[in-house]
């Protein structure tokens, strides 16, 4: 059992800079993962997840589950992506199934995922995002070796 | 013939009885009724998910409204895909079990097509015709060739135009509901006053398609590099550029589609089918004949769901008791080329 890796900071210019670190965060994540995404609004949390299901030969276009909750993707892996911006806690991530998305075979991205801190699996890949004042991103991922 | 709709899919818990598909007798949703326990007053938006603490109260309160007892009831149409799995299953299973024990029949219905049907209530087009669904959840222009054969022809690559809407409003604390402070502030303001770019499609996408992510990190992050330099920065003027810039993005998709198509009518459906600069682009298209659900047919309703039913059970399609709920439907998230 290898030990938890360090942080690793990335620098992203652009939207492309970003795409491209999905791809590489998809290509590592073992299957089961779940995957922590943080950051404000407009910060590039729907990029980084569109390149995780190119990493999985997901061929159509990831939509931002704010609305539906959450968005389910079949590719080489299955893909579940979530949003937990409009849920209100725990009780409410139960009663819409969302544990047993945590604990299935496929890759699961969750944002906003504060939410539902105490369910989550102590393998959680954690990725946070902050936007720079010159508008490139910082991007910190947690839990994970690339 | 009545028939008991019930949605369920996502956030609201609604139950509805419509007679013949275009009589609607009740339409309840939980959101909008008074329930005593356990919240006083009004039910809150975060609790209208628990649809198991819903779905008993609000069935009964449809039957009430139209005055009818459970045995009048001649079949019931339940939303089964597209939707939350835990969510779909409470209306689903409710369904089933109220069928079975009526001894009457069931149908599984489609949310999307329901959306696209809402208008049809109240202002029937003949088929063929263009859809469009505008909402929180969905963005989705297609051919409509009738109520169960729907030709996709483009969607949003990123966030659905009311989503785009919810959370511009949200960052500026316009208010709730957002789209509806939007168009209420937009009235007093400058659509000029910031020109936000319109969407980048990389090629491969579909010409229909639109985009939302770009015109919102724009709105919320980089208002001052889109300003005209001379209009006040205030919110009527950053709701009324925000939603001219949205509501291009999907009138130029429609005007193509309805081009290449040659077709001349067109149903529009989703909340988002209530904003005002909407209906007002929309009904100025020259020689189209434009349907508009009424606004409580708009957002997600179990009277659509019960009208559309209608059509299906008209013409034999019923679902077996053991109907099975989907998350996602195959036809509404086609693959690029």
């Amino acid at each position: 059992m290898s030990s938890m890796p360090e942080a690793r900071v990335f620098h992203c210019i652009s939207v492309d800079d970003t795409f491209a670190l999905g791809i590489k965060i998809g290509e590592a994540s073992p299957s089961g993962s779940v995957i922590s995404l943080q950051g404000p609004l407009g910060s590039g949390k729907t990029v980084l997840a569109k390149g995780i299901a190119v990493a999985l030969n997901i061929d159509e276009p990831i939509v931002s589950p704010t609305f539906t909750l959450v968005q389910e993707y079949c590719g080489t892996r299955r893909l579940h992506h979530m949003d937990l911006y409009r849920l209100e806690g725990q009780e409410e991530f139960e009663s819409i199934g969302g544990e047993e998305l945590l604990y299935g075979d496929g890759i699961t991205v969750i944002e906003w995922s504060e939410k539902i801190e105490a369910l989550l699996p102590p393998h959680t890949i954690n990725i946070s995002i902050s936007i720079n004042d010159d508008q490139s991103r910082t991007i910190t991922l947690r839990g994970l070796r690339l | 013939m009545k028939v008991l709709g019930i949605e369920t899919s996502c956030d609201e818990c609604s139950a509805a009885v419509v007679e013949d598909g275009s009589v609607i007798l009740s339409n309840v949703i939980a959101t909008q009724i008074e329930l005593h326990k356990p919240y006083q007053g009004v039910v809150p938006e975060i609790a209208s998910r628990l649809h198991t603490q819903w779905i008993s109260q609000v069935v009964s309160a449809a039957l009430k409204q139209a005055k009818l007892s459970i045995e009048c009831i001649d079949a019931i149409a339940v939303t089964n895909r597209p939707g939350l799995l835990g969510s779909l299953l409470v209306g689903v299973n409710f369904a089933k079990a109220m069928a079975a024990t009526l001894g009457i029949p069931l149908v599984g219905i489609d949310h999307i097509r329901a959306h696209l049907y809402a208008s049809q209530v109240e202002h029937p087009l003949e088929y063929p015709y263009l859809g469009v669904l505008i909402s929180g959840g969905h963005t989705v222009i297609c051919k409509v060739n009738g109520y169960d054969e729907i030709d996709v022809m483009g969607t949003t690559i990123d966030d659905a135009i009311g989503e785009a809407f919810d959370k511009v409003a949200k960052h500026y604390g316009f208010g709730y509901p957002g789209g509806v402070m939007i168009d209420r502030l937009a009235q007093k303001g400058d659509p000029l006053a910031f020109l936000f770019p319109g969407p980048s499609l990389q090629k491969g996408d579909h010409p229909y398609d639109v985009s939302y992510s770009g015109l919102k990190t724009a709105a919320i992050n980089q208002l001052d590099q889109f300003w005209n330099g001379s209009a006040e920065k205030s919110d009527e003027n950053i709701a009324a550029s925000f939603q001219r810039s949205a509501i291009n993005i999907l009138t130029k998709r429609i005007r193509k589609a309805l081009d290449d198509t040659k077709l001349n009518r067109m149903a529009v459906g989703g909340g988002v089918a209530a904003n005002s600069l909407v209906r007002r682009e929309l009904t100025s298209i020259d020689k189209v004949e434009v349907a508009f659900p009424s606004m409580k047919l708009c957002t997600d309703n179990g009277a659509m769901i019960a009208a559309l039913g209608y059509r299906y059970i008209a013409d034999g399609h019923v679902s077996p008791y053991d109907l099975k709920t989907s998350a996602r439907v195959a036809a509404f998230k086609r693959s690029y080329p």
